[in-house]
């Protein structure tokens, strides 16, 4: 590379860098040098290093908001595992669907599948609020029929309802893109040559969608593991998952070395998990 | 008992048949409920702004009050306007470092560029709120040291507000935007660029003649992403902003958190409005594109 390419290239790259460095990856090494501190009364920390914020983590407490930390982690996986199923249940069969459309319907309905992905996260809480809410629409319209209210609003029915509302295009989306570029006759080979359509799904189809399957999972589990404002909004903080211990610790609690700790456990479970999960496809796929 | 001899016994092919029909008929079905899932509720939230009836939802005609309610509202007023503010400076910054980074990805050659191409991915892959409270710790122990720093204190010390959101906005649009353009970049012909080299352009007579023009398109549509992703936000702007910070999504959160109301209704159409507008804006700039 000459010297002027050279100079260009710092140019180029310097400045994009810098500012992730110095706003991304320092605020995350930060966050890992702040769990092993001390708590400071009043927000802040102390720094003595130990490992007390990691061993409350692993103790039950009896705090009156979020009695046992590991049961609200266990949950927002188990909760992230729900949706990221329920949206794929959901999900491959309408790709599939638009697939099989003329191009002009298929542009269309994909259009549909993104306007919720451009509309603003809290106005869809908030719609689902609105109807599931105790004087909310679905009760209006019960009362009005004389049927019992269906008190649906702070329970974890509720949430999940709403993490597969906000979900469901990030699992579409992907789907269509590896379903779309299927070469259709690879069905029909194997259907002539004597495979029934349940074999067909499994040893042709299936396989070859696996990438679209893997790119929603990992789009749709990892925000969800992390949701804060659909347990807040949906759960009314009567059903916590981790966003929500979080944001404790952040706020009210002014606990940071504890709510660090917390971080680092939830990045570590998370990239073990994505490690987990591509070694299985690449061994689907072999 | 005579019937055994007209028990029906199906062919492989009918019961083939059979359940391709029933599939069809499932698929199509599944498809009309995804929409009815995603659409019932927006359909319900704009109609209810109409409604005339503080309490509930039970319609009692048309009206638009609500709306006159919001637009007399000085603390929405000025929510809106946070957000409009830092949704537009954070874009700006964020496309040309975003550009930028995609120019030097796309076209050079250094050590560490696979390391470098990875760490672009993690502000996009790691749960936002991860990312916010990490920005909350940095973002104090920084404020913190330039206050002690240059003795400033009281109504002169800086705080967290806009200016530490606007960062924040940045720091996770940079991400978003190199990938955009990167796609661009890799759709068009590199021979452009090196007939206009050969033809004795330098390095930025080539950019602004030849490669500029060429991803323009795909530099607009990263733009609006991250145009969209910073009006959307209020999981980073919550942790990193001040009470002097207060953009629209934190405004609806506070309000949502406590019941609903027709106001709120309205609020969320015109905020529903303005995605429309960003809609529209983007399928132009993909056709464009295209």
């Amino acid at each position: 590379m000459t010297t002027r390419r050279k100079a260009y290239l710092a140019i180029l790259l310097s400045p994009g860098a810098l500012w992730l460095f110095v706003f991304f990856v320092l605020p995350t090494l930060l966050i890992l040098i702040y769990s092993f501190l001390e708590r400071r009364d009043g927000g802040g920390v102390i720094w003595n290093f130990g490992m007390a914020a990691y061993l409350k983590l692993f103790s039950p407490t009896n705090d009156s908001y979020i009695n046992d930390f590991l049961i609200i982690f266990l949950r927002s996986f188990w909760w992230a595992f729900l949706t990221t199923v329920i949206c794929l249940l959901i999900s491959y069969p309408l790709a599939f669907y638009i697939a099989r459309q003329p191009p002009s319907t298929r542009s269309f309905l994909l259009f549909l599948v993104m306007i919720p992905f451009w509309t603003n996260f809290l106005v869809r809480i908030y719609a689902w609020k609105f109807i599931l809410n105790n004087n909310g629409l679905l009760n209006s319209i019960l009362s009005a029929f004389n049927l019992p209210r269906l008190a649906l609003i702070n329970t974890p029915i509720a949430v999940l309802i709403g993490l597969v509302y906000v979900s469901l295009p990030f699992m579409v989306l992907p789907l269509y893109a590896s379903i779309g570029k299927l070469d259709f006759s690879l069905i029909e080979a194997g259907l002539d040559l004597g495979a029934n359509y349940f074999q067909v799904f499994r040893r042709i189809f299936f396989p070859l969608t696996m990438p679209g399957i893997i790119a929603g999972s990992v789009l749709v589990f990892i925000p969800v593991a992390g949701q804060y404002v659909v347990p807040t909004i949906l759960g009314g903080g009567k059903v916590a998952m981790l966003g929500n211990i979080l944001a404790q610790q952040f706020g009210p609690d002014l606990n940071w070395p504890f709510g660090s700790a917390i971080s680092v456990v939830f990045m570590i479970l998370l990239m073990m998990g994505i490690l987990f999960y591509f070694r299985i496809e690449q061994e689907e796929a072999i | 008992m005579t019937t055994t001899t007209s028990v029906f016994y199906p062919s492989t092919a009918q019961i083939d048949d059979l359940l391709l029909s029933w599939g069809k008929r499932l698929l199509w079905l599944n498809m009309v409920m995804s929409f009815l899932f995603l659409y019932i509720p927006i359909v319900v939230l704009v109609a209810f702004s109409f409604n005339d009836s503080r309490l509930g939802a039970r319609w009692e005609g048309f009206t638009l009050k609500w709306y006159g309610v919001m637009v007399s509202n000085e603390s929405v007023l000025n929510a809106l306007w946070n957000s409009l503010l830092v949704a537009v400076v954070s874009t700006i910054i964020a496309t040309i470092l975003g550009t930028m980074t995609a120019l030097a990805m796309e076209r050079f050659r250094f050590p560490m560029r696979k390391a470098y191409d990875g760490l672009l991915y993690l502000p996009i892959i790691i749960p936002d709120i991860v990312m916010g409270v990490s920005l909350l710790l940095f973002f104090a122990l920084l404020l913190n040291g330039i206050n002690t720093l240059f003795g400033l204190h009281g109504e002169n010390a800086w705080r967290p507000g806009l200016g530490t959101v606007i960062i924040a906005h940045v720091a996770f649009n940079i991400s978003f935007v190199t990938i955009v353009v990167r796609t661009s970049l890799k759709n068009f012909n590199k021979s452009l660029e090196e007939a206009a080299q050969d033809l004795g352009a330098n390095e930025w007579i080539t950019f602004r003649r030849v490669t500029l023009p060429l991803i323009i398109p795909g530099i607009l549509g990263g733009a609006l992403l991250a145009f969209t992703l910073s009006l959307d936000d209020f999981v980073i702007t919550f942790f990193t902003t001040g009470p002097s910070g207060i953009t629209l999504p934190l405004e609806v959160f506070g309000r949502i958190k406590r019941a609903i109301s027709p106001e709120i209704n309205a609020i969320s159409t015109v905020m529903l409005l303005m995605s429309m507008v960003l809609i529209i804006v983007s399928q132009l700039v993909q056709k464009w594109r295209e």
